[in-house]
């Protein structure tokens, strides 16, 4: 019997590029109207970009050469009924008053609440699947105006495969006085969430909106892709915090995107904790004059954790205002990046913007990378920036000590502190709350 | 009976030795002063007693309350009640002067019961205001970070306040006279004498003999180049007020090392 011949394997060249996602077009869920047509616009933007790749300027300092994409499928109709439910605590008010509205998306399901008060001032708070029921018209307007499927990979593929989402609409001088929250649950794994948030507040309407994003720890990988868009009309306001709280095996990433018109004023403010990658794009788009907005960034990496938050302030009209501060603390191995830009536009005068990014890190292999960066096409204007990255010192440390302090909590009140300015921006205590326990928890774990 | 005895104590940083054989006892109740010249290691004896990382003690021992203070970490010695008033206090940026010492408050309490809650927070404002009334402080101090863009006299007055909160049994003033104009300095006199009394031992650590007119030590103490080579009562205070120091470095170079 004749021997078989030796196989040789001769591995090495490098995969310079993760495995591409296997959805096929038969994935994007059905719809009607512009819902249809935005969807199948978007397969086909998807269709035509590749995985992003570390030669991509956006993706430099993010690598996806371990994202199983090939792996993930989309939860079920009702997946979630054998998955892991909704912890209590994730629905709990973290605005220390009732909501006016509450919506869960769950995979493959979603359950909403809404105060009959603001139903009947025409406030729409509302999931996806139902906007798409319930109002079709106003849905086929909003959707996809202001992030677009060319916007990347992700916001192409979240744009197209979304079935689940919020709609937001507050009408006209409608002020809503008590908050609004929602909560992504997204358990499992191998499982892809996406999903889409709309928040359309119309002139010289007032709002906050509270959302978060969530999972357990799982062994394994997920992902979720979202995107959010948002309107804040003239003279209108808004307030709208997003937490990220997913489980460290989820890759998560989002396209979003707020423009605010003349006069309007987005007071917008993200926090994170969670996953196990994350690349956010965040763009405040000034577009009427006067018009104002703030971003206020806290995040705390420990372990392997790698977030990475793309930040743009694009002054398009004179007399606006952005005011950007982003503060972080990492341990263990983990790594931030943050790369902010403010653009201003030709003609934007007596603009004002200020970009901030300031890092604690805690131990020597943790990284943060922190890139400010100015393009500025007009002439009379007042832009300024910085960027931090420091460590914790020994001598504040020895001082809370020497006061009786041990040794831990020394270090979270040096934590502590160190996000004070970013939590005297949060006027929630229970957000406050929930991010002094994460510090502690982290802090907490051995070696991170 | 609360009492610190330094033995014999050689400490050295960074391998270079700066107190080469200091002895000293305070007892509870005692004002004790020791004075020197600028680099005799006067600091270095105020951070060892407390417990900095930097500085290594390569012989004697520290007891205090017949407990061996060379094993305790700094925040168990401060437990224990062992207070530094720094000469240079650090600033805590986001940590308000409350929060600080509501903290510090609570760790005493938590050690002392791990079931403790913590001190309520009306018992601590009241706690906190009577202390600031007592240093003449303005009470937004309270809310104000932790010796972050505090004046000079403000952060000198911040140490008594915490001191005057912590109630130790022994304090060691590290140049809190450094700094302070004359109204200042006699309010932190005041704050310490207000404080002073059978239950606290006091040792104040000072270049100048300025404070000593606010203050009165019962025991005074030359320091020179590591070791304390004189002790007396207040008026080797005076005496080196008009002679300086040069006398006590002249009668102690003419005797041999060793």
């Amino acid at each position: 019997m004749q021997e078989k011949p030796k196989v040789v394997v001769n591995r090495t060249r490098r995969e310079s590029a993760a495995k591409d996602f296997s959805f096929a077009a038969d994935s994007v869920p059905a719809g009607s109207g512009a819902l249809k047509d935005v969807r199948a616009k978007a397969w086909n933007a998807f269709t035509k970009f590749a995985m992003p790749i570390n030669t991509d300027e956006a993706w430099r300092r993010t690598d996806l050469r371990l994202l199983p994409a090939a792996d993930f499928k989309l939860p079920k109709d009702g997946a979630f009924e054998d998955l892991p439910v909704v912890p209590e605590h994730l629905l709990k008010p973290l605005t220390g008053e009732q909501h006016g509205g509450q919506i869960t998306l769950l995979p493959g399901g979603s359950h909403v609440d809404l105060d009959p008060a603001l139903v009947s001032k025409g406030v729409i708070f509302t999931d996806i699947r139902t906007a798409e029921r319930e109002h079709p018209e106003l849905l086929n307007k909003l959707i996809g105006q202001i992030v677009k499927p060319e916007d990347g990979k992700f916001a192409a593929l979240a744009s197209a495969l979304s079935g689940n989402g919020v709609l937001l609409y507050v009408p006209k001088n409608v002020q809503v006085e008590t908050p609004l929250h929602s909560v992504l649950w997204g358990p499992g794994t191998d499982l892809a969430h996406f999903s889409h948030l709309i928040v359309y507040v119309e002139d010289g309407a007032s709002v906050t909106y509270v959302h978060e994003a969530a999972s357990p720890n799982e062994t394994g990988h997920a992902m979720h892709a979202g995107i959010v868009e948002i309107h804040v009309g003239k003279d209108a306001k808004l307030r709208f915090v997003e937490l990220q709280s997913w489980g460290r095996h989820v890759w998560n990433f989002s396209h979003e995107r707020a423009r605010v018109e003349r006069g309007g004023n987005l007071d917008w403010i993200f926090g994170a904790v969670g996953s196990r990658l994350t690349k956010n794009f965040s763009d405040l788009d000034l577009a009427g004059e006067g018009a104002q907005g703030r971003m206020s960034g806290f995040y705390f990496t420990d372990g392997t954790q790698h977030l990475d938050h793309d930040t743009q302030q694009n002054h398009l009209a004179p007399h606006t205002t952005s005011d950007l501060l982003f503060k972080g603390a990492l341990k263990g191995k983990s790594r931030s990046v943050w790369q902010g830009m403010i653009y201003v536009a030709p003609g934007a005068q007596k603009t004002d913007g200020y970009q901030a990014n300031r890092n604690l890190i805690l131990d020597d292999q943790s990284r943060a990378d922190s890139i400010p960066g100015l393009e500025i096409l007009a002439d009379d204007v007042r832009c300024t920036h910085g960027a931090t990255v420091g460590k914790l010192e020994k001598e504040p440390l020895f001082y809370l000590k020497s006061r009786g302090i041990p040794q831990k909590e020394a270090e979270q009140l040096v934590v502590e502190g160190f996000f004070d300015p970013i939590m005297q921006r949060i006027p929630f205590e229970g957000v406050r709350e929930r991010f002094q326990q994460a510090i502690q928890d982290k802090l907490s774990t051995g070696t991170g | 009976m609360s009492e610190l005895v330094i033995k014999n104590l050689h400490v050295s940083i960074e391998d270079k030795e700066i107190l080469k054989g200091l002895s000293l006892t305070i007892n509870q109740g005692e004002i004790h002063a020791v004075m020197g010249p600028n680099g005799t290691g006067k600091s270095t004896l105020a951070y060892t007693l407390m417990g900095h990382p930097s500085y290594t003690v390569t012989q004697g021992e520290i007891i205090f309350k017949g407990q061996n203070v060379l094993d305790l970490e700094p925040d168990e010695r401060s437990r224990a009640g062992i207070f530094l008033a720094f000469q240079y206090p650090v600033a805590i940026p986001g940590v308000t002067v409350a929060n600080f010492l509501r903290s510090a408050i609570n760790s005493r309490r938590r050690a002392a019961n791990p079931e403790d809650k913590g001190m309520p927070i009306p018992e601590f404002r009241k706690l906190l205001k009577e202390k600031m009334d007592m240093l003449k402080m303005d009470h937004a101090f309270a809310g104000r970070y932790l010796n972050d863009g505090f004046s000079g006299g403000e952060k000198k007055r911040a140490e008594i306040l915490q001191m005057a909160t912590l109630k130790p049994e022994i304090a060691i003033l590290d140049e809190t006279d450094s700094g302070l104009d004359i109204d200042a300095l006699r309010i932190v006199a005041d704050g310490v004498n207000a404080l002073a009394g059978p239950e606290l031992g006091v040792l104040i650590i000072t270049h100048y003999q300025r404070l000593l007119n606010y203050i009165k030590p019962h025991f005074v103490h030359v320091m020179l180049d590591g070791r304390i080579v004189e002790s007396g009562g207040p008026d080797l205070a005076l005496h080196l007020e008009d002679q300086g120091y040069d006398w006590v470095r002249e009668k102690h170079d003419a005797v041999p090392e060793g």
